[in-house]
């Protein structure tokens, strides 16, 4: 008789498997993207103790919940104000936001913009599936022009957002955008992301199989991991005006758009106070922030 | 021609603003009102509601977008639920202030957190006094004929006030119920254009909203309570209108079997036709218990409560709260009750129960229950001042 030995799966320590089976949709994305994340975390080495997940309200909102970490299920928009009040209460966390377009850039797009222009030292992960998916599939900024959704029956007459552009050009200093086909490099980038001092974003396009994709007739997953695989261009530090995804069809840009430096919203904020008390002022998380 | 149909209780919804042919919809989606907006979008897309739909991305945008579309004179609806209201918050106090007649229906759901998109009334009873009218709907049918009387009460020149429809999310937005659907000659001349007499208008230009000075603010503020109290007889008028064209009545307060009850239960929403079931069994087996729903909850009808909780044999009311007000008088409506019977001699013992919270189901045995404490309250001459929470664990 052959004895089969099982191996630990090296990402379900990162997982609350307890909570299985989770709610996403065979073919759906999210969970591809929750799996480059736990790898990056372990390549990483970050002290489980030292790392937080902040969602939103929807489908990638779930996130919170399966990790294994430390976590807050915020209410629908709020994953970012949330991660930057524990973040500059406590400076040693690194605080990652995982969240979904809909909440990310829709109820919650003020947030992005004002985080990305302080710099707050937060990384956000925006899995972006087209589509307000735990809803029923309603509109959203991120719907292709003219695409189907339930409140635009005949088509979206909306201009999506660019979301890389939107962020950059508020101040971003670490940019990315992969698909879920692209495993190996979306796990490089959050590592990166993970290491990089100031406000990081990755956007994962992430296939919705149940309402955007079968409301347009796009196809399975299958079919959209083979779209992600034919039409991805890889153009690391393209200027992010170029990247945006209007339509379904144009090619879809890739690749690690911003990567600098600039002092955190919490570097300002030192010195300001130096500046001010001078040796009265005791520097708030200069060790980690 | 009316037409009796199966349909699910949103969509039924759905169709009394479109039969109110209203000119602007904005609203975002949200669990469990999102069909209600879903098929408003498509009766938009497919022409056969020529309406703008706004798909905003929150829902303090999705009123303030109907607060100034309600401003220009357009007939407005929006539909919402929990948190949805909870962050449009700033602008339904700021809809009523402003006498907008914007039409919200509202299916209600347990507030966060913890995070719960199941029924019970705690995000009605979190906007009791920001001076909307605010009305109970039980079923399909009134869910539908209460959206369409709701612009015709808000609407008019006497009202001017924004109107919520009250009714539980799931038990029944979810459910398909059978419906009497008009036809728009059914229903002609009974709701007229909509005219805001201050309107915004280029003609006649005016300032809006801009700072109320301490010099002015109380007198706006008693308008406003003046003009809800006032709508009271606006809003018997059209129910007394809508019976008596389409024969289904509707009243302020609703009572059931409580002609020779000694304990009477009082609801709101979809329990009270349960309530009313379980009433029906146990009186089979001698129990002399009866309803009564307080249906319109703002303007809250005090001498209406008042004069049904002191008719015929009525010794112990049992006040049905779906919702808790932490460290206050615990039961909400419990309270208004009390309230209302204060000055009445010899009144009935009031107490209250708290069940169905965050969508836990209110079983036969739980209605039973509510009814026995009632009885108990009676044999002992006791009446608890704190609510009991039916089948909590402890």
């Amino acid at each position: 008789m052959s004895v089969t030995t099982y191996r630990e799966n090296p990402v379900e320590q990162f997982l609350r498997t307890d909570r299985m089976p989770h709610i996403w949709c065979p073919g759906c994305g999210i969970g591809t993207s929750v799996n480059c994340f736990a790898r990056a975390v372990l390549e990483c080495g970050i002290p489980l103790d030292k790392l937080a997940i902040v969602s939103g309200i929807g489908c990638t909102g779930r996130v919170a919940g399966y990790l294994r970490l430390d976590s807050f299920h915020t209410t629908h928009g709020r994953a970012i104000p949330f991660a930057t009040g524990l973040k500059l209460a406590n400076p040693e966390l690194s605080v990652v936001v995982y969240s979904g377009d809909g909440d990310l850039a829709a109820i919650g797009g003020n947030h992005l913009i004002h985080a990305a222009r302080r710099n707050m030292d937060i990384k956000v992960i925006c899995v972006n599936n087209f589509n307000y998916g735990m809803t029923g599939g309603q509109v959203a900024p991120t719907t292709h022009f003219g695409r189907l959704a339930t409140t635009t029956p005949y088509g979206s007459p909306e201009i999506p957002f660019n979301l890389p552009h939107l962020v950059a050009s508020c101040g971003a200093v670490f940019v990315a955008r992969w698909t879920t086909y692209h495993v190996v490099q979306l796990q490089r980038s959050m590592v990166k992301a993970l290491k990089k001092k100031g406000f990081a974003f990755i956007e994962v396009l992430a296939p919705c199989p149940t309402l955007y994709m079968r409301r347009n007739r796009l196809g399975s997953s299958v079919d959209m991991m083979k779209l992600f695989k034919e039409k991805s261009v890889v153009k690391h530090g393209i200027d992010t005006k170029e990247v945006a995804i209007t339509n379904y069809e144009d090619p879809i840009i890739v690749g690690e758009f911003v990567d600098t430096e600039r002092p955190t919203w919490l570097d300002n904020y030192n010195e300001i106070m130096k500046k001010r008390l001078g040796d009265k002022y005791v520097p708030w998380g200069v060790n980690n922030g | 021609m009316a037409k009796k149909v199966g349909i699910e209780a949103a969509i039924a919804i759905a169709e009394a603003a479109a039969l109110a042919d209203v000119d602007v919809v904005s609203a975002y989606p949200i669990t469990p009102q999102t069909h209600i907006v879903e098929h408003l979008a498509h009766l938009v897309a497919d022409g056969i509601l020529n309406a703008e739909f706004i798909t905003v991305e929150s829902e303090h945008t999705a009123l303030s977008a109907a607060l100034g579309a309600s401003l220009t004179g357009a007939r407005t609806f929006t539909s919402t639920s929990a948190q949805g209201l909870a962050l449009m918050n700033e602008i339904v106090y700021i809809t009523s202030s402003m006498r907008a007649p914007v039409v919200m229906a509202l299916a209600n759901r347990a507030l966060s957190a913890p995070i719960n998109i199941w029924n019970d009334h705690s995000d009605v009873m979190s906007v009791r006094d920001t001076g909307w009218i605010s009305i109970f709907a039980n079923n399909a049918q009134e869910a539908y004929d209460l959206t369409f009387m709701a612009f015709k009460i808000g609407e008019h020149p006497d009202v001017l006030l924004p109107v919520m429809i009250n009714f539980d999310g799931f038990i029944l937005t979810h459910v398909i119920e059978p419906v009497v659907l008009f036809g728009k000659e059914d229903v002609e001349g009974f709701l007229p254009p909509y005219d805001h007499p201050y309107k915004l208008d280029p003609d006649r230009p005016v300032t809006m909203g801009p700072v109320g000075l301490p010099e002015i603010y109380t007198e706006v503020k008693k308008q406003q309570d003046v003009a809800i109290r006032s709508s009271r007889s606006v809003i018997d008028a059209v129910f007394k209108e809508f019976a008596e064209r389409f024969g289904r009545k509707y009243s302020a307060v609703e009572t059931y079997a409580i002609d020779d009850a000694e304990v009477v239960l009082v609801t709101q929403g979809s329990v009270t036709d349960a309530a009313c079931f379980v009433v029906d069994e146990m009186r089979k087996r001698g129990k002399k218990w009866g309803v009564v729903e307080i249906r319109l909850w703002r303007p809250f009808p005090f001498d209406d409560v008042g004069s049904a909780l002191t008719s015929g044999k009525i010794k112990c009311v049992v006040v049905l709260d779906r919702a808790i007000s932490f460290g206050g008088p615990a039961g909400i409506v419990m309270s208004e009750v009390r309230s209302a019977l204060y000055h009445v001699p010899n009144r009935p013992i009031v107490i209250g129960v708290t069940s169905g919270l965050g969508g836990r189901d209110i079983m036969f045995e739980d209605y039973v229950r509510m009814f026995e404490l009632g009885e108990e309250a009676l044999r002992t001459g006791k009446e608890p001042e704190m609510v009991t929470i039916i089948g909590v664990r402890e």
